[in-house]
């Protein structure tokens, strides 16, 4: 099972490492990270592989918002079908 | 870099667009609950519901949080109690009512709908004693919604439900006048009832449909507008290309929530109902989408054509998404729920016989109008049987929520709170059906050919 961590806000250090270390730490595999400016925003999506996560769903996400929080940024975190499903016939 | 811009549309349509899915409804038969004693049957009432919708609410905020889209409400569609009731030997209704309110409590669903009468062709004693005792029903509950399909293009026009619904609708009003007659916000007249509607309040549970089913209703006014803002001065053709593409988006979510939600409860998939569904909040407005494609406000002339051109290409874009498109599927143009079309009723840019123009292409009918309290019983009557009319002639559903909001007339306001919004009082022509309204029988069904 996959899913899209998105991430948006005003570009600083330490991004990725916070990010990454709550992945880290529940056994989350990132398998790419791409990352841009879009009207301003600093904006990094990343593809996770959720097969061998320790812990729920629910959880990570609230640690991810957590340290998003931290950061001062907005994060999402979505199983990717919901874009497969939106955007490809 | 496809996926990057993908996830950031999607997140944008979540966040600024208000995309959402409006609802995950229920479906419950309750045929299997039937009992000449009353007391009995609504213990299997309340047990069904209860067991098959256990968990319905659960698994519906756990696909909230794994996909990120909001799924706002949860609610359970039954068969019209007429046909369940009307087997018992209790004649007072109340009590089934009452068994609804509290198992859909139990179950924590906001709405719950089926409190329904079908009676086109006439009335068993189930349907008179349902529709008898809808006033009392829905000021005594508090998540029972009310229907009852009075014609069909097939059967023709029950005037004497029509009639009668006349007086039931100023009934429920004067019994919940403490809260601006809100009771009539729960009760809907049909023509050409649809019986896999997962909306409310005219939703319930056909007799044709499965023991179980999980209907889905999609909604996202706001992203249309959005889609269309981006290329202002589009042809016509442009502008239906972009809705198709915009709806054809909405309800792939629709479709991955439903079959995801089916999946974990066990429960068959029915349909996908993609309408565009305002809400009273900014940025999610009907009115607003007819307003982007060139009016100035919701009602001016040209409202009409925009609207069927915006209700068809909404189909078009959902029937191509998913071949299980069901229920009503297009536009709805609630008053009092969309805060553009509380704007152009505020400022008189629309009336309600504009609003009943508009009904002839569009999904459903008079929704949620604010009329003058001291409206004639036959006077609602006669505004329903002109609805009911357009859908039995055109072939498609049609319904009538009004509100005659006891104490208040034009100029007023009338307050409903959350998805039920606000709406300001609309006149109403103030000449006579009386005579119209009082004759007795049915209006024929149409001739199906001779179509000139």
């Amino acid at each position: 099972m996959r899913a899209v961590v998105t991430v948006i806000g005003k570009d600083r250090t330490g991004i990725i490492y916070s990010i990454s270390k709550v992945l880290a730490e529940s056994n989350v595999n990132i398998e790419d990270i791409s990352q841009t400016i879009m009207q301003g925003f600093f904006t990094m999506i990343m593809l996770v592989d959720l097969t061998n996560m320790t812990g729920d769903f629910k959880q990570l996400k609230s640690d991810l918002e957590n340290a998003s929080a931290a950061l001062g940024m907005s994060i999402h975190l979505q199983h990717e079908e919901i874009f497969d499903a939106m955007h490809t016939i | 870099m496809a996926l990057f811009k993908n996830v950031i549309e999607t997140i944008q349509m979540i966040e600024k667009e208000k995309l959402d899915i409006r609802t995950i409804t229920m479906g419950i038969s309750l045929l299997d609950c039937v009992d000449s004693d009353g007391a009995k049957a609504r213990q299997k009432i309340y047990d069904k519901i209860t067991t098959c919708a256990q968990n319905l609410v659960k698994e519906g905020e756990r696909i909230d949080t794994e996909l990120g889209i909001p799924i706002v409400n949860k609610r359970i569609s039954v068969t019209p109690i007429s046909l369940i009731a009307g087997a018992s030997n209790d004649s007072d209704y109340i009590e089934f009512a009452k068994t609804l309110d509290k198992a859909a409590s139990q179950v924590g669903v906001n709405f719950i709908g089926g409190y329904s009468a079908l009676c086109p062709k006439g009335f068993t004693n189930g349907d008179l004693r349902t529709i008898q005792s809808i006033p009392e029903a829905l000021a005594t509950t508090e998540k029972v919604c009310a229907s009852v399909n009075l014609g069909s293009s097939q059967t023709g026009i029950n005037m004497d439900a029509v009639r009668l619904m006349g007086e039931i609708i100023k009934k429920t009003a004067y019994d919940t006048r403490q809260d601006d007659s809100i009771g009539c916000a729960k009760l809907v007249v049909f023509c050409n009832a649809v019986e896999d509607n997962p909306f409310m309040a005219g939703a319930f549970h056909g007799v044709g449909e499965p023991d179980k089913v999980i209907h889905v209703g999609v909604s996202g006014p706001g992203v249309v507008k959005t889609a269309l803002e981006k290329c202002h001065n589009a042809s016509f053709d442009e502008m239906a290309e972009i809705i198709k593409k915009t709806a054809f988006k909405i309800t792939r979510a629709g479709q991955l929530v439903g079959t995801t939600v089916s999946k974990r409860l066990g429960v068959p998939f029915g349909i996908l109902d993609l309408s565009l569904a305002p809400t009273p909040s900014v940025g999610d407005s009907v009115a607003r989408i007819l307003e982007e494609m060139g009016l100035e406000h919701a009602g001016a002339p040209g409202t009409t054509a925009a609207l069927a051109m915006l209700n068809d290409a909404v189909k078009k874009g959902g029937i191509m998404a998913s071949t299980s498109v069901g229920g009503l599927s297009g536009a709805f143009i609630p008053v009092s729920e969309d805060e553009g079309m509380i704007e152009s009723a505020e400022i008189g840019a629309i009336t309600l016989e504009k609003l009943e123009a508009m009904t002839c292409v569009c999904s459903v009918g008079l929704d949620m109008i604010a009329i003058p309290g001291d409206t004639p019983a036959t006077t609602i009557s006669g505004i329903i049987a002109d609805e009911a009319a357009i859908g039995m002639v055109n072939h498609k559903t049609t319904a009538v929520r009004l509100i005659p909001v006891y104490g208040k007339t034009v100029g007023d306001r009338a307050e409903f709170g959350g998805l039920l919004g606000y709406a300001p009082i609309m006149k109403v022509n103030p000449y006579s059906c009386d005579h119209f309204i009082n004759r007795s029988g049915k209006i024929p069904p149409p001739v199906h050919s001779f179509k000139n």
